[in-house]
């Protein structure tokens, strides 16, 4: 070997290790940053109080509304989004198992749908909802944002779907069963664990997301009783706040970040437990 | 098969079959319902007029896209820039170089990372970045910035597609063939010529794709650019002046769009222009990971 080769070799296997653990390093760093800066301005009474008089000038109080708003604006669009994508995820598995190229390109248009920005879902339920007559409300953000989490849900289950032999259908069907009871009792228990996955990054992409209720939820200091009240969430509520010029709101919004941070924290990481754990029950 | 069952089947079918079809027709609704907000502003200007002007009076009628389009583009490039080379040696390293324990911890991780929202990394922005790009960036090339700056925008959208393309940097790196791996390295090449000659290589369509698709995601990211990258009208080639970009101009005027005439169209429009673009952007390279997949 010449010379060359071996610094040629050793240079790049230290850019790409210094790489690796940059990235590492920043996105550690970016956790660290988040909690370190809004781990001394949370309390008790962000967490468990609604906005006071005057909250938004430095008023007491706390961000419960916003909390509990993005919970029933995501857990409300995680329904929606279950009634219309569960089917679909099972129909593309079940019924069109034997059509591969209709399954390829149903899939592929269901990726780029994932890609699309939310903001561009937020422009477009707002103006549906135009169309529909609503005004910004809980229901018109659940709308919006179960459009946008369909997709991910749909593909999410899918690909586990997609890993489960087609030999256990074909039993299934062997013992008279109907297409239905195979998708159902069969399938989609032995998918379970990847629905529950599914569900959950489902939810936690509904909680985090700003752009999309941005036009259609409104903001309010109240926690919605209805659903044509509008309703705050959480991420925009670090928004308004951070963009207060008084010190007090910014160092809430801090805290507010943490909140949120550590919500999708538990999402995810309960995500990844839960399927470990219901993957047990599948058979192999 | 009694009534009850073949009735509950033909039922589930039916909904199966519809969500579906809902679902398939999203993509479609978006276009058209966008459209047909944008039409009132698409009649009276042509498109060149909109996206090539540079003139953005809403008061007066006038809507040039220009400015907005740079600063996305702009912006866009910059975090591709800071976050491609990096991301491609950093999965180099964990799919080739280090122990498959370390890529086994990794991937949860950044797994978990990309489901971070997007305000978390704006806030982030705003403590480490903007302070940074004011305080030490910009003195050091002899220039002066409030820190709320294109830079800014592209360092924050640059650390928000780290996750997301190294996943599918990963990926694509895991679907190369072990025995072509052997065969180079049996065959007296370096690991760095492997992967060199072989896995860049073999993967290059899917490198493509990875990149192209961490591009389009970052041109439509929205809230964390909104919070950092100042939210001013500006073209200029400086990144340490405020620029404007797409999405944020649409996220910034929701409440005033309704008092002027056609400013609801403008930023419809904005939206419209948005979808087409990484719509496109997005099926030309799925096309290309689906072509790619099945060889």
């Amino acid at each position: 070997m010449n010379r060359w080769k071996i610094i040629e070799e050793w240079f790049f296997k230290i850019i790409s290790f210094i790489a690796a653990y940059s990235v590492v390093l920043i996105l550690l760093y970016l956790l660290i940053v988040v909690f370190n800066k809004g781990i001394g301005a949370l309390s008790w009474e962000i967490v468990f109080s609604m906005p006071k008089g005057g909250y938004y000038f430095g008023g007491g109080g706390g961000i419960l509304n916003a909390i509990v708003g993005s919970f029933y604006l995501s857990l409300g669009a995680t329904v929606l989004a279950v009634i219309i994508g569960l089917p679909a995820a099972l129909f593309i598995n079940v019924q069109l198992i034997r059509l591969k190229r209709t399954q390829n390109t149903i899939r592929f248009f269901l990726d780029a749908l994932w890609g699309i920005p939310s903001i561009v879902y937020g422009a477009f339920g707002f103006a549906v909802m135009l169309f529909l007559g609503l005004n910004a409300s809980l229901l018109a953000g659940i709308i919006t944002v179960a459009l946008l989490i369909t997709p991910i849900l749909v593909r999410a289950f899918d690909e586990v779907l997609k890993t489960i032999p087609v030999e256990l259908q074909e039993a299934s069907y062997s013992l008279g069963s109907t297409r239905t009871e195979t998708a159902l009792k069969v399938l989609f228990k032995q998918g379970f664990a990847g629905f529950i996955t599914a569900l959950l990054l489902a939810f936690g992409r509904g909680i985090g997301d700003a752009a999309s209720v941005l036009f259609t939820a409104g903001f309010t200091d109240n926690i919605p009783v209805t659903l044509d009240e509008p309703v705050a969430t959480l991420p925009l509520s670090i928004f308004f706040q951070l963009s207060s010029p008084i010190e007090e709101v910014r160092q809430r919004a801090y805290a507010a970040a943490v909140i949120l941070t550590v919500i999708i924290l538990i999402i995810s990481v309960s995500a990844r437990l839960l399927s470990k754990r219901y993957s047990k029950n599948i058979i192999k | 098969m009694n009534r009850k069952r073949r009735l509950t089947d033909s039922l589930v079918n039916i909904w199966m079959r519809g969500g579906l079809y809902i679902i398939l027709a999203i993509p479609v609704f978006i276009g058209i319902g966008l459209y047909w907000k944008a039409a009132p502003l698409l009649n009276e200007h042509s498109l060149t007029d909109l996206i090539f002007s540079s003139k953005w009076f809403p008061m007066k009628g006038e809507f040039g896209f220009l400015p907005f389009i740079f600063s996305s583009v702009y912006v866009t490039l910059l975090a591709f820039i800071l976050s491609a080379p990096l991301c491609l040696f950093a999965a180099i390293y964990l799919t080739q170089f280090s122990k498959r324990r370390l890529l086994n911890f990794m991937l949860p991780v950044i797994d978990i990372l990309a489901g971070i929202p997007s305000v978390v990394y704006g806030v982030w922005g705003i403590l480490v970045i903007v302070p940074l790009v004011s305080g030490s960036i910009a003195p050091f090339f002899g220039a002066t910035s409030s820190g709320y700056s294109l830079l800014a925008g592209g360092i924050v959208l640059a650390v928000m597609c780290i996750p997301y393309m190294l996943n599918m940097l990963i990926e694509v790196f895991h679907t190369i063939p072990v025995g072509m791996k052997e065969a180079s390295l049996s065959l007296g090449a370096t690991h760095w010529e492997m992967v060199k000659h072989v896995i860049i290589r073999k993967g290059f369509p899917g490198i493509i794709s990875a990149f192209g698709l961490g591009i389009a995601k970052a041109f439509g990211e929205t809230i964390a650019v909104l919070m950092v990258v100042g939210n001013t009208l500006n073209i200029t080639l400086s990144p340490f002046k405020a620029g404007y970009p797409l999405p944020a101009l649409i996220a910034n005027n929701y409440g005033e769009m309704m008092s002027i005439p056609d400013y609801d169209s403008a930023l419809m429009f904005a939206a419209l222009l948005l979808f087409v673009v990484i719509l496109i952007i997005n099926l030309f390279f799925r096309y290309f990971i689906h072509k790619t997949e099945k060889i």
